[in-house]
């Protein structure tokens, strides 16, 4: 297992460099320079004055000198500061990264919660009107954009029933709530965004669920466990289930991207303080050196995310772990 | 043994391209058209969807958005399917230190934020939906590149294979004329997929205002006004919403009945 482990980990090194180097030279190559925006901007500033700031950033330098430097920064934890106010960059994000972290942990746990119950129960009944229905409403629902949900149910909750709050995490009050008060609202306010960023992953999920079980159920090893007198429930929960369950875990680790990329939609609707939402900012100023940073970030907790279900595969099923 | 999805997915298919190409004959109003007198009007029978906060008729938006998001659709689609089938082929063909190269550079581009680096490539290069079918198919051709290469992989060893070699088929002729027409139908299943992805994907930028840019419409810009008109006109927010459903919808069933006919 350490081995194993220590792999992987090993691994990780040459991915991201290769990620942050395609990143680097994609952004940096595509036309239009972050400095033209100060520019444009100031319809004032000279040509020196140009010349001077691409200086100031070591934009001048050619691009494989200026990435060797933004590694090595990177290494020391130093990604810059950001162009549109002068703050470090880290910091700005430190700052806001808890609340995506919390919102994505939450809908990954309501993804379980749901898509394994209901794909096994539309496995199980997979010839009867609820196996139909489970299947068309996951159908349904996977093709659904989820931005255009969100903004469905916010016309549905927020704005006709008036029952939950239309946008950002807290009240203006939230300052002066007692403990549970404040629990209270931040779940108010976290619980659209939360369901409606997992319900896309539901229908897919609970889809794959269902085909996973539908597979563990029709081979020879529940012959046996059915011949030999197990109960129904026991060879349903105990040899189909577990078996079904096994790939799923890789699924979880693939799907982080996706929430992550969600997150920048999602936070700008619900207008949610957290890093997808200083994602889209930076990429209207063209702030540099703040998008780097969150690509890596990103990119790290990706990876991140597959390690894990790496290891749990590797824990759960032991054939994964003496393989070479 | 008729296969229901299949059929029901070409004429959606075929449906739809013929909105999308008839859209100047289809649609009842010029999409542009500004009405001052007819700003945010309910669906009503000269308006079949209503009008949007400029009085432009929504039901010839959407048709005219039909254009944009099959164009991004089936150009990304196409762009990510040319550079996977390569990828894939060169990586299964010739297998060793370049197949192990190319499968690195797959798993680089898998543990990509793509979603990050398409929003900050279109802010930087400029939103163009030229710039968004590019980038959208630099960033998604993974899928295409493993499946061709495990096909290949598979197929080589066969004896037609084989017999192709020994009457002296160069490796292009092998690869163009014997690999590829043997694993198109995973192929055109995931193409089928990927053309959702992408209608997603641009749907999403151009929500953002990082997409099509008005006045041209696009599904995804005509709800950028939704935030702003929601609990006052609905249909701004129902209409282009289902819109992209239906086309995503159509789309997987196509793609579920081409997986039914494999087998």
């Amino acid at each position: 297992m350490i081995t194993y482990l220590a792999k992987r980990l090993i691994a990780i090194i040459p991915l991201l460099l290769g990620i942050t180097l395609i990143s680097f030279f994609v952004i940096r190559m595509a036309p239009g320079k972050p400095v033209m925006l100060q520019q444009s901007l100031n319809p004032k500033i000279s040509l020196e004055e140009i010349k001077r700031l691409e200086k100031l950033e070591g934009m001048d330098k050619p691009l494989l000198v200026q990435y060797k430097n933004w590694l090595w920064n990177m290494l020391r934890f130093n990604f810059g500061r950001s162009i549109s106010d002068g703050r470090l960059v880290v910091d700005k994000i430190m700052e806001r990264l808890s609340v995506t972290l919390t919102i994505n942990i939450l809908s990954l746990l309501f993804l379980f919660l749901f898509a394994i119950p209901i794909g096994v129960k539309a496995a199980l009944k997979a010839n009867t009107a609820f196996g139909h229905i489970t299947t068309f409403l996951t159908f349904l629902f996977f093709a659904a954009p989820t931005f255009w949900l969100a903004l469905l149910a916010m016309q549905l909750f927020c704005i006709q029933l008036k029952w939950l709050p239309i946008s950002g995490i807290t009240s203006l009050d939230f300052e002066y709530l007692s403990w549970w008060g404040k629990l209270a609202d931040l779940s108010r306010h976290l619980v659209l965004p939360v369901i409606v960023s997992s319900i896309g992953g539901i229908a897919g999920l609970s889809r794959y669920m269902r085909s996973g079980m539908l597979e563990a159920l029709s081979q020879p090893y529940i012959y046996t466990a059915r011949s030999k007198g197990l109960s129904e429930k026991l060879v349903v929960y105990k040899h189909a289930l577990r078996n079904a369950l096994l790939p799923l875990v890789t699924i979880v680790g693939l799907s982080i991207p996706g929430l992550l990329g969600g997150s920048i939609i999602f936070e700008s609707i619900f207008s949610i303080p957290g890093i997808g939402k200083l994602f889209y900012e930076a990429a209207m100023m063209r702030d540099i050196n703040l998008i780097m940073a969150e690509v890596v970030l990103v990119a790290i907790l990706t990876m991140l995310g597959n390690l894990i279900a790496d290891i749990s595969y590797a824990y759960v099923d032991p054939r994964i772990r003496y393989k070479k | 043994m008729k296969n229901r999805a299949l059929i029901s997915g070409i004429v959606f298919i075929i449906a739809l391209s013929c909105v999308a190409a008839f859209a100047p004959l289809l649609s009842p109003y010029d999409p542009a058209a500004i009405n001052q007198d007819n700003l945010l009007s309910a669906p009503s029978s000269a308006h079949l969807l209503g009008t949007d906060s400029l009085g432009r008729d929504l039901l010839s938006r959407i048709i005219y958005g039909a254009r944009i998001s099959l164009s991004v659709g089936l150009v990304a689609v196409g762009i990510a399917t040319l550079i996977g089938l390569s990828i894939g082929c060169l990586a299964g063909f010739y297998a060793g230190f370049l197949d192990m190269l190319l499968m690195r550079l797959v798993d680089v581009m898998l543990c990509f934020p793509t979603f990050y680096l398409i929003l900050a490539v279109t802010a930087i290069a400029g939103p163009s939906v030229f710039n968004i079918m590019l980038i959208i198919g630099l960033t998604s051709w993974m899928g295409v590149a493993r499946l061709v290469r495990a096909e290949i992989l598979s197929l080589k060893e066969r004896e037609f294979i084989q017999a192709a070699t020994a009457i002296g088929a160069t490796h292009f002729r092998i690869i163009l004329r014997h690999l590829i027409p043997n694993a198109l139908t995973p192929i055109l299943v995931n193409a089928t997929l990927g053309v959702s992805a992408a209608i997603l994907i641009e749907s999403g930028l151009s929500f953002l205002g990082l997409g099509v840019q008005p006045p041209t419409a696009s599904w995804g810009n005509i709800l950028i006004e939704s935030k702003s008109t929601l609990g006052v006109a609905w249909w701004i927010t129902v209409f282009p919403g289902l819109s992209i459903l239906i086309t995503i919808l159509g789309f997987n069933i196509f793609a579920e009945g081409l997986k039914k006919e494999i087998g």
